[in-house]
């Protein structure tokens, strides 16, 4: 019998009967990363399909943002994901900024890149963490939290928060940057950069770590996009795509970095471990990025005048950031008045979920938590 | 060991209760039972830096293995219900830590449709932590606070004949 | 291609079924709803438009139009370009044919409009409820939702802060 992934010897010995067996994964499961349950159909090890079973925490904020107007909603963006908060901040003030057609000041442009990088940085360090826990190491988690809280810190410098910042106000920032906070946050590269070898050595190439992730679950480019997959997981099925590189906002274009893709380089392109080594390259991206504003941050206000009462013209505006999940897409509905009509929230959880179920099948019942792992799904980004 | 070795007899007169009560609270073994963005501080909690397990205090995966439900995170009403049926896989004496805003009262989410305004509608409740998120130091006093609440139990109580009836039936 | 050019070349071979090009801060392509899916198909598989994603689906309430406005935003990785066609649907009786078909994408985006907003996907392999329970009453995202005082027991207002 040939399954998907594997090729499987199924052994009957004769007169034995077998069946398939359903199984409940979830909601509550250490690996899931919050509350997400796979109903998943199991022929002894192997996987027929593994259907997810999302909305455990609708918190239905898209509803709130009808309700507490354009101002209001910046602490609950922060809530859409709160592994990496600063780019839903920034996704929610420039759609806002781009209805009411207001310009930011270009150090409060500075000041987001920065902010969002660090964020992008602490996100996938608990993403590869998790994953290695996951897959049951658990020594990489406790390196990669050790190194989340330096982050942490600098972000609370920056804002006052550990994890739920609301740093972004329409029209800028809250805060400028501390004093002396560049030459801390320069000093945190420093030691940070050559950790990620030192991480690559403990973690990524270990053999038991590359046999459980090489050519499992290969998403072929085509299904990537035909299931609307984005960020890190299109990028492993090798498709050069970054909303930073390709669709430029903020002042990204003035900043030098690459596009790390999958390459297949344990595997075939598109398998988990190359979700997982884009992820570990996209940090020595952001810190190059870091590098580059830090040095270059102009002076200036950081907030641009918007009035308390904030009523942009009746319309409705699309903007795309590059949040750690990937492409996050942020449409907003002005009826003119201080409240928004709708607001509704693209994110690439949401979608990659939905590919769990057609890449699963067949493969075997312990893989499915390296794919969720290799997917870094986040619960309330899939259901808001 | 030192200590040990240069009294080797020695004896500690203590109350039973208390003697009980210190193992109990020494070795606390929570759930990992993530709801939302609170379970990412409650990861940090027990990560290198706060690291509470110092307390004692160790995940575990299961609720049958479990003394301490940390509710960590936005409850909807979707998942209030399962929530109640792992409560009551816990086996006694449980105790339940509700940590951050949103599962003390509902917190930012009390606009919210499809959202319980808080855990204690659902389950009891012994701590509450306020915060959105509380701080690996705030979830570390409330733990010690459970801690201290548990010092006060008394297990060995002279019962009444008709409390011990009303015990049985 | 812009959104002009992309409406004419729509409008002539579509005719009647392609509206107006709603102009506005993103210029949008209206579509009768019977029409959507040749509409689709011919822009993923025209080799010159290659719109091979469909990044996001959404629906918009408008009571005071008496419509449902689904409005699609679709990308193309191969051209780097990207479009956005809206599709009016009755509020009373919300029914539409499904793109799950185009995009697979489509499956979980129209089960989400659907469970929010009640739009009805002819078509689909797969319509229920994906992000409320089962058994939820009423769809929340229409602006004349009422919330449940009550879901199992639990009651959904808490009478004292504290």
């Amino acid at each position: 019998m040939s399954l998907g992934g594997y090729d499987v010897e199924v052994q009957r010995p004769g007169g034995l009967a077998t069946e398939e067996m359903t199984l409940n994964m979830g909601p509550q499961h250490p690996s899931t990363h919050g509350v997400l349950r796979f109903i998943v159909k199991a022929d002894g090890e192997v996987m027929r399909e593994a259907i997810p079973d999302v909305g455990y925490l609708h918190r239905s904020i898209e509803k709130i943002a009808e309700k507490v107007g354009y101002h209001g909603f910046m602490p609950y963006t922060d809530r859409v994901d709160y592994v990496a908060a600063m780019p839903c901040n920034q996704g929610w003030a420039m759609v806002s900024e781009k209805l009411a057609g207001i310009e930011v000041p270009r150090r409060a442009e500075y000041c987001r890149v920065i902010a969002c990088e660090l964020n992008r940085i602490a996100s996938h360090l608990l993403s590869v963490g998790s994953m290695g826990m996951d897959i049951g190491a658990y020594t990489p988690f406790t390196h990669a939290l050790r190194e989340r809280e330096y982050i942490n810190d600098l972000l609370e410098d920056l804002c006052g928060a550990r994890l739920t910042f609301n740093y972004m106000r329409i029209g800028g920032v809250a805060w400028d940057l501390p004093p002396e906070w560049v030459p801390k946050a320069v000093a945190f590269l420093d030691r940070f950069e050559p950790l990620i070898d030192e991480y690559n050595a403990l973690i990524s190439y270990n053999k038991i770590y590359v046999e459980r992730l090489a050519n499992v679950a290969v998403i072929t480019a085509e299904e990537a996009i035909d299931y609307n997959l984005v960020g890190p997981n299109l990028r492993g099925s090798g498709v050069k795509f970054d909303v930073r590189k390709d669709l430029p906002y903020s002042v990204y274009p003035e900043f030098e970095f690459d596009v790390p893709i999958g390459s297949g380089e344990v595997g075939t392109v598109g398998d988990c471990f190359d979700r997982y080594m884009v992820r570990i390259n996209e940090m020595k991206e952001s810190c190059r990025i870091l590098r580059q504003a830090l040095a270059g941050v102009p002076e200036g206000s950081v907030l641009a005048k918007v009035p308390r009462k904030f009523k942009p013209p009746a319309g409705d505006a699309y903007v795309r950031v590059e949040s750690a999940r990937g492409d996050m897409g942020w449409y907003c509905v002005s009826d003119g008045s201080e409240y928004p009509h709708r607001v509704k929230i693209r994110t690439g959880s949401f979608t990659a979920t939905s590919i769990i179920d057609k890449v699963s099948r067949g493969l075997m019942l312990a893989d499915l938590i390296a794919v969720v792992a290799s997917f870094d799904l986040v619960a309330p980004e899939i259901d808001r | 060991m030192s200590l040990l070795n240069t009294m080797p007899e020695f004896t500690v007169t203590t109350k039973i209760d208390e003697m009980l009560n210190w193992t109990r609270k020494s070795s606390l073994w929570y759930m990992l039972f993530g709801l939302a963005c609170c379970a990412i501080e409650m990861m940090q909690t027990g990560g290198p830096r706060s690291d509470l397990d110092r307390f004692g205090a160790v995940p575990r995966a299961t609720p049958r293995q479990s003394d301490l439900m940390i509710v960590a995170g936005t409850l909807t009403l979707k998942m209030a219900l399962r929530t109640k049926v792992l409560y009551d896989q816990m086996p006694d004496p449980k105790y339940v830590i509700s940590m951050g805003s949103c599962s003390n009262c509902g917190g930012l989410f009390q606009l919210a449709y499809s959202v319980c305004d808080g855990v204690d509608k659902v389950i009891p409740v012994d701590v509450y932590v306020p915060g959105c998120p509380p701080r690996p130091e705030s979830l570390t006093e409330g733990l010690l606070k459970l801690q201290e609440k548990m010092m006060q139990e008394k297990w060995l109580v002279r019962r009444s004949g008709a409390e011990l009836a009303a015990a049985e039936a | 291609m812009d959104a002009a050019a992309l409406h004419q070349t729509l409008q002539a071979r579509f005719g009647d079924a392609i509206g107006t090009l709603e102009s506005g801060m993103e210029p949008a392509i209206r579509v009768a709803p019977a029409a959507i899916v040749g509409v689709c198909t011919y822009l993923k598989t025209d080799p010159a438009l290659g719109f091979d994603c469909l990044s996001n689906q959404s629906g918009v309430d408008y009571p005071a139009r008496h419509e449902i406005e689904v409005v699609y935003h679709l990308i193309s990785y191969r051209l780097r370009h990207a479009c956005i066609l809206k599709v009016g649907v009755p509020r009373d009786n919300p029914a539409m044919p499904s793109v799950a078909g185009v995009w697979r994408t489509a499956i979980w985006q129209e089960r989400e409009i659907f469970d929010l907003l009640g739009v009805v996907f002819d078509g689909h392999p797969d319509l229920r409820r994906i992000l409320l329970p089962e058994d939820w009453v009423g769809h929340p995202l229409r602006k004349d939702f009422v919330e449940p005082t009550e879901y199992h027991g639990i009651s959904t207002k808490r009478e004292s802060m504290l």
